[in-house]
C-alpha cells in the first residue's frame, strides 16, 4: 500500500515546499506586525487588527477570489509584481501566497501574545546596561518571546500544509504545479477508483501534521526553558 | 558630583525634589512612596521628569529648559534593581558580559576577575539566574552594574527582597565596593541601619519632596 506514485510524491513534496516557504517568508512580517499589535498605539489598530484576522473568519473561497483579484495577471498588484519578474497565478508560488495569507493570523496572533507577556523590567534593565531600542529588542525581547514565535511559525506550519480553500480558488489544482496533498486527495475522491491513493495521501498527511506537532513541542519546551532561566 | 532636580506628576502622586550627591554613598531615604525610586528611574533615563535638571560630574543628562534629554543607553548610569533583573536566558556569565557586549568594548579579563573576586561569584559564572538565591543574584546584579564601568551607580533597594540573614550577608560586599572604587553611588533604602552602615550623606523624602538633606545623623 505504502509504494507512492510519482505523481502522490510531487504533491507531499509540493506540500512540504510550498508550507515551508509560505511560514518562512511570512515569519518576518509575522513578527513585525504582531509587535505593532502588542507594543504600539496609532490610528488605524482596530482595522489592521481586523485586516489581519479576516481570513480567519471569510470563507476560504472568498479569500482566494479577493487573492485572485489582486495578485492575478491582471490584478492590482499583480500586474505590476510581474513586471519585476513575480508571478503568483497558478503557480507554486500563488499557492504559497494564498497559505501564507490564511495561516498569518494564527502566527500574528501566537506571536504577540508571547511579546504581550515579556516583562519589560528587562528591557530597562538592558537600556541601563547601554543597550539601544534595536540591540534590547535582539538580544532581550525577542529571545524572550522565542518559545510563542516558534509555536506562532508551526501553527502557520501546520495551517499552510492543510491549506485548500484558498489555494485552489486563487491557483487552481494542477498536478507538479499547484496540486498540493489536500488538493490531490480531493481530486482522487472525485474520480472512480481513487479511495485507495486517497487513504494513501491521508495517510501521510496525518504523519506529517503529527510529526511537525511533536517537533514543535520539544522546541517549544527547549526555549521554555532557557527562557525561564533553569 | 551629581546635581537633581526634578518634577513629575504621576497621577495624583507628585515628584518634585532637588538634592545634591557627593562621591560616596548618597542615601534616599524615605517611606514606601516617598518617590524614591520614581527619582532613580528619572536619573537613570527610565522615566522622564516634567521638568528639572539632571547632571553627572559636570554632564547634563536632562535639562528641560535646554532640552537636553539623553536615553538611558548613553547615560552611563548603572542600575541595581530590587529584583535584580538578571536576564532569563542568559547565563550568569554573560549577564556579567552584556554591558560590555553592547559598548562593543573588547573583554577586560583583570576587570572580570576582579569583580568577580570582589564579590565572590566566580563560582556562579556557568549557572542560570533561575538557579540562583537571592543573595547570590544580587550580588550578580551588583556585578553586571560594575562591569558596565557606569560614572554613577544607582541601588534602589538591593536588599529589599532579602531577609535579614542575607542582608547582613551581602551589606560587606556593598560596603567593600565603597571602600574600593570611588564611583558615587545613590543608595535607596528604608532601613536606617543599612544606611547607617554605607552611606555619607542622607536625603530624607516624603511625599515626593526633599524633607531634609545632611549627614547620617538625620536618622
Amino acid at each position: 500500500m505504502f509504494e507512492l506514485s510519482p505523481e502522490e510524491w510531487t504533491a507531499v513534496a509540493l506540500s512540504l515546499r510550498v508550507a515551508l516557504v509560505a511560514t518562512a517568508v511570512s515569519l518576518p512580517f509575522g513578527v513585525a506586525v504582531a509587535w505593532l499589535l502588542a507594543r504600539k498605539n496609532f490610528p488605524g489598530k482596530a482595522l489592521l487588527n481586523a485586516l489581519i484576522y479576516l481570513p480567519l473568519v471569510l470563507p476560504p473561497v472568498v479569500t482566494g477570489y479577493l487573492l485572485l483579484i489582486a495578485f492575478g495577471r491582471r490584478g492590482i498588484f499583480g500586474s505590476a509584481l510581474e513586471n519585476i519578474g513575480i508571478v503568483f497565478s497558478f503557480r507554486w508560488t500563488g499557492a504559497a501566497l494564498a497559505c501564507g495569507v490564511m495561516a498569518f493570523p494564527l502566527m500574528v496572533g501566537a506571536i504577540r501574545l508571547s511579546l504581550e507577556a515579556v516583562d519589560r523590567r528587562f528591557e530597562d534593565a538592558a537600556a541601563t546596561l547601554g543597550a539601544s531600542r534595536a540591540w534590547t529588542i535582539a538580544t532581550v525581547t525577542l529571545p524572550l518571546a522565542l518559545p510563542g514565535i516558534i509555536a506562532g511559525a508551526v501553527l502557520a506550519f501546520a495551517r499552510a500544509l492543510g491549506e485548500f480553500g484558498a489555494t485552489i480558488t486563487f491557483v487552481s489544482n494542477i498536478p507538479g504545479e499547484t496540486q498540493t496533498i489536500s488538493a490531490a486527495i480531493y481530486t482522487l475522491t472525485q474520480v472512480p477508483g481513487g479511495d485507495a491513493q486517497a487513504l494513501r495521501l491521508v495517510v501521510i498527511a496525518v504523519i506529517i501534521s503529527f510529526a511537525a506537532l511533536i517537533v514543535s513541542e520539544w522546541f517549544g519546551r527547549r526555549a521554555g526553558a532557557r527562557v525561564h532561566g533553569v | 558630583m551629581l546635581a537633581v532636580d526634578v518634577e513629575k506628576k504621576l497621577g495624583t502622586f507628585e515628584v518634585n525634589a532637588a538634592f545634591q550627591g557627593d562621591s560616596g554613598v548618597t542615601a534616599l531615604f524615605g517611606p514606601s512612596g516617598s518617590g524614591k525610586t520614581s527619582i532613580v528611574a528619572m536619573i537613570a533615563g527610565l522615566s522622564r521628569p516634567d521638568r528639572g535638571r539632571i547632571a553627572v560630574g559636570g554632564e547634563v543628562l536632562f535639562d528641560s529648559a535646554q532640552d537636553v534629554d539623553m536615553p538611558p543607553h548613553r547615560r552611563g548610569v548603572g542600575y541595581v534593581f530590587q529584583d535584580g533583573r538578571l536576564f532569563p536566558h542568559l547565563s550568569v556569565a554573560r549577564n556579567l558580559d552584556y554591558g560590555r557586549w553592547m559598548s562593543g568594548k573588547a573583554r577586560d579579563e583583570a576587570q572580570v576577575k576582579h569583580v568577580t573576586e570582589l564579590l565572590d561569584i566566580g563560582h556562579l559564572l556557568k549557572r542560570r539566574p533561575g538557579a540562583l538565591s537571592g543573595g547570590e543574584r544580587q550580588r550578580v546584579a551588583l556585578g553586571r552594574a560594575l562591569l558596565m564601568q557606569p560614572r554613577l551607580m544607582l541601588l534602589d533597594e538591593p536588599l529589599a527582597s532579602l531577609d535579614a540573614a542575607r542582608k547582613s550577608e551581602i551589606l560587606p560586599y556593598f560596603q567593600r565596593l565603597r571602600d574600593e572604587t570611588k564611583l558615587p553611588m545613590i543608595y535607596v533604602s528604608h532601613d536606617p541601619n543599612e544606611v547607617k552602615a554605607l552611606a555619607s550623606r542622607v536625603v530624607l523624602l516624603d511625599d515626593g519632596r526633599v524633607k531634609a538633606a545632611g549627614g547620617i545623623e538625620l536618622l
